[in-house]
């Protein structure tokens, strides 16, 4: 054999067997080879590699291992030895390599797989931020729902609005199949179907209201998911075969009485209305909790809507009932007014009326009385003559009352001579009482002034009332009336507790007393006294006339004049006295101002007219002269006549009170003004008055314009003498 | 005569001085005036009216028969008392015709006023006469002890 240093093959080359590994170490090698320039070639491309070194190491562990895959091949026939030792240093350097890799792997793979975790952590992470991303954008998706919903809800304050526009917003926003609300009946014991979304008009479904999964809703102010198939949400045919989930809330319906300050979180309410909220059926949704919180939202911002639009309501009826009673009082009143009205002129023609035939008849059986009549036509004509005059009294007593009551009745203050207000009273009812054998007597206080100022004919209405009651109820004995001026401590009375007269220098306050031995007062009857219409049965006698409203009226002509009437009495049969105290004033000036009527037969009387009043009458007609002379020398007066204005001028002086002046004369108004310069103290100038023929208006103005008291037309007569001279005293002009 | 026919005819010839318009209401006051105290008031006043007003008439004839033109404010002033005197005394018909004559003065018309006058004149002598004769007569009531009925005259 020749020596060669080939190397035989381990085992006897079976053909198919080598053939087949002389293929496969052929691939493997070119694996090998390829796969690192596989890797550099991608990361070249990629940017981010860490362990480069690595890869250099992992490469030459590669290719290593190809070459030696690479070199087997050789050997599979027989092979030099040189083949065989790269074969062996190939395969030493590649066992190095390899376990250098090995080692160093061990330090790397734990490395590349926290990056991996790391990755895959950062991989959940961002999932997560985008399902909360998606959550808070539905969440404001569904805060700006809330918003437009409370915006549609809140936009009206119609109740029935907010409810439909409730359901059809959440029905929109949510998309429901279906929405309803029941409302609880009045009795509430039943909830009634109020409102629904899809079906316009719903029929009057109820539902009992103890059911337990009503409760169950009722019991939380959360939004509960109940089942399709509770009577509450089976508003409609099916229309697919899976009905969508149901969930329903409660609404409060709150009450104004609800709002108690110290209990604001807690609603005291029992009252709530269900809202049942279908989701499509044939649909995989679900209810999201943010749906939910949506709708808990929605039903609480309508409950308030609700009790807004409840309390408005409230209002407008409490509005619209004030104006409707505002109206009827206003209707009231006018109706009342116009009835006032219809009584005033009622009782004004009927004043009139009753009084015009009333006078003829007294008048004329007065007359009548004064004719020759036998005894019996003379008690028949004092019967007509009493009777009319009660008439006349009762149609006076019911005119005046219904008068006082308005307040309309103002007294007409003048002034009078009180002694003869007394005398007058004493002398009607004189007759009266001497038939009934009754002593009258009268005693005027000494201090009592001799005139007053106050209503004449209503304080001797008065008087008359009081004295004519004492006659009436006493069968026998005496009247006695005094007068008297009322001291400060008599003034206030403890029976009269709200009378509080307050004396003063103009005035004084008269007291009356009547005290009569008649039937006296049964102190039952005290409170009735005064009252209108109401008489006390026991002394209803047969010759009691009267309505029973004379104390009623002299006690209001006595408040009139600020004064106070009551009567005292011991009991039945011991008699009463009747007192009263009126304020008056005390008179300056004792002339009267009432006047006696003119009798023509010369009666002495008028020559009291003017006692002592100075008078100066300048006139150059003598005939005139003697004629006003005359004339006022009839009333009284001091007169003397001058015909000239130097002798006027002359004689003039401040105790002369009166001048009358012709001013037809030529120098007539130069006199007046001179009288004017030559007394010019107001006091002491005597009055001036303007006699003339002209009534025009230029004569007026030219008197008026020198300062002249007045104008009298020429002629003169009497009366109209007597009426300018008590003008003039009174009132210093002529009116 | 017997004093009730006189008193009686007194009555009848005053009423019938009013009735004709001789004497107006203001003569009616005059009589009121007379009283127990003025007994004679009337026929004072009555008398000093016939003096004055025969002056004022002469006055007037005088003025107005100047031949050298009237003097009209003259003849008005005269005219003015000769009104107010029958005026106090209620001599109506006097009056009146001293209110025509004025306004002819006014228009100083002397042919009216001449006229005037003699109208006013006439009517003076027939009111006089008749006060003449009512006095008389009530003297004669006086004289045989009567007194003159004034408040039968009623209707004053």
């Amino acid at each position: 054999m020749e020596s060669c240093n080939c190397i035989e093959p381990q085992l006897p080359p079976d053909e198919l067997l080598s053939k087949y590994q002389y293929i496969s170490d052929f691939f493997i090698a070119l694996a090998y080879f390829s796969i690192p320039l596989e890797l550099i070639y991608f990361v070249k491309k990629s940017a981010v590699f860490p362990y480069r070194w690595v890869l250099v190491q992992f490469g030459a562990f590669i290719v290593l291992c190809g070459a030696t895959h690479l070199i087997n091949l050789w050997t599979f026939t027989i092979h030099s030895r040189n083949v065989a030792i790269v074969m062996t240093t190939a395969k030493i350097l590649t066992a190095v390599v390899s376990c250098a890799t090995a080692l160093m792997l061990v330090h790397i793979i734990p490395d590349l797989l926290s990056v991996k975790t790391r990755e895959l952590f950062l991989k959940n992470k961002a999932a997560e931020l985008d399902r909360e991303m998606g959550l808070i954008r539905t969440q404001e998706e569904t805060g700006r729902h809330v918003r437009m919903l409370t915006h549609e809800i809140r936009s009206t304050l119609d109740r029935h609005t907010i409810l439909k526009t409730t359901l059809v917003e959440l029905g929109r926003t949510l998309s429901l199949e279906e929405c309803a609300l029941w409302m609880p009946t009045r009795t509430g014991l039943e909830l009634q179907l109020a409102y629904t979304l899809r079906q316009q008009n719903p029929v009057g479904y109820t539902v009992p209201i103890h059911l337990p999964v009503i409760n169950q809703v009722f019991s939380s102010n959360r939004a509960v998911k109940i089942s399709p198939n509770s009577p509450v949400a089976r508003l409609r045919p099916l229309a697919g075969k899976y009905p969508g989930e149901v969930v329903a809330v409660r609404v409060p319906l709150l009450h104004l009485s609800n709002f108690q300050i110290n209990d604001w979180p807690e609603l005291s309410t029992k009252r709530y209305a269900l809202m049942v909220l279908m989701l499509p059926s044939d649909s995989a949704r679900q209810w999201h909790t943010y749906e939910l919180e949506l709708v808990e939202v929605v039903a609480d911002q309508v409950a308030v809507a609700l009790s807004h639009a409840a309390i408005l309501e409230e209002s407008m009826r409490a509005r619209d009932l004030l104006m409707e009673q505002n109206v009827a009082l206003d209707l009231a009143r006018r109706e009342a007014e116009t009835a006032i009205r219809a009584r005033n002129d009622f009782l004004a023609v009927m004043n009139h009326e009753m009084r015009t035939p009333m006078h003829a008849i007294i008048a004329l059986s007065s007359l009548l009385q004064e004719t020759e009549l036998t005894p019996e036509q003379r008690l028949m004509v004092e019967t007509i003559l009493k009777s009319s005059n009660l008439l006349a009294t009762l149609i006076n007593d019911v005119l005046d009352l219904s008068r006082l009551e308005d307040g309309s009745l103002q007294l007409d203050l003048g002034s009078f001579n009180l002694a003869a207000v007394f005398r007058e009273v004493i002398n009607l009812i004189r007759p009266i009482a001497s038939v009934k054998k009754l002593l009258v007597t009268l005693h005027l206080a000494p201090d009592l002034p001799e005139y007053a100022i106050g209503d004449e004919n209503r304080l001797m209405q008065t008087l008359l009332n009081v004295v004519g009651n004492a006659v009436k109820f006493s069968k026998e004995g005496s009247i006695s009336i005094t007068a008297f001026v009322a001291k400060a401590e008599s003034l206030r009375d403890p029976r009269a507790p709200d009378f509080f007269p307050v004396p003063s220098d103009n005035h004084f306050y008269l007291r009356v007393q009547v005290k009569d031995t008649g039937s006296g007062i049964n102190p039952q009857d005290y409170p009735k006294l005064f009252t209108k219409f109401a008489q006390s049965q026991s002394l209803a006698t047969k010759n009691s006339g009267g309505s029973g409203l004379g104390l009623a009226i002299c006690k209001r002509f006595v408040h009139l004049m600020d004064g106070h009437i009551w009567l005292e009495s011991e009991g039945l049969g011991k008699g009463c006295t009747a007192i009263f105290m009126v304020k008056l004033g005390i008179a300056e000036c004792c002339t009267e101002s009432k006047l006696p009527a003119a009798t023509k037969a010369g009666m002495n009387h008028a020559r009291t007219d003017f006692p002592g009043l100075k008078v100066i009458v300048m006139d150059d007609n003598g005939v005139s002269r003697m004629v006003t002379k005359g004339l006022l020398v009839h009333l009284g007066c001091d007169v003397t006549g001058v015909s000239s204005g130097d002798e006027c001028l002359r004689l003039i002086s401040q105790d002369h009170h009166v001048l009358f002046i012709d001013v037809c004369m030529h120098d007539g108004y130069e006199v007046a003004r001179r009288v004017h310069e030559k007394l010019t103290k107001r006091h002491e100038r005597p009055l001036t008055v303007a006699l003339t023929a002209n009534s025009d208006k230029a004569t007026k103005d030219q008197c008026r314009r020198v300062g002249m008291n007045g104008v009298v037309l020429k002629p003169v007569s009497i009366d109209k003498m007597r009426s300018v001279l008590s003008d003039l005293l009174e009132h210093r002009i002529l009116l | 005569m017997d004093v009730i026919q006189m008193q009686r005819t007194w009555v009848e010839y005053t009423k019938s001085l009013y009735r004709e318009g001789f004497l107006d209401s203001q003569f009616a006051q005059l009589q009121l005036l007379q009283d127990e105290s003025n007994p004679d008031f009337v026929v004072e006043v009555v008398s000093l009216f016939f003096e004055d007003s025969e002056r004022l008439l002469n006055d007037l004839t005088k003025v107005i028969d100047q031949q050298q033109g009237v003097d009209f404010k003259k003849v008005d002033a005269h005219v003015h008392q000769l009104k107010g005197s029958s005026s106090s005394i209620g001599a109506q018909r006097v009056k009146n015709a001293c209110v025509a004559f004025r306004s002819f003065c006014d228009e100083q018309n002397i042919e009216g006023s001449l006229r005037c006058l003699h109208q006013v004149k006439q009517e003076y002598y027939l009111v006089k006469n008749k006060l003449e004769n009512l006095f008389s007569l009530e003297q004669k009531i006086v004289a045989a002890g009567g007194s003159v009925p004034v408040d039968e005259l009623g209707f004053l």
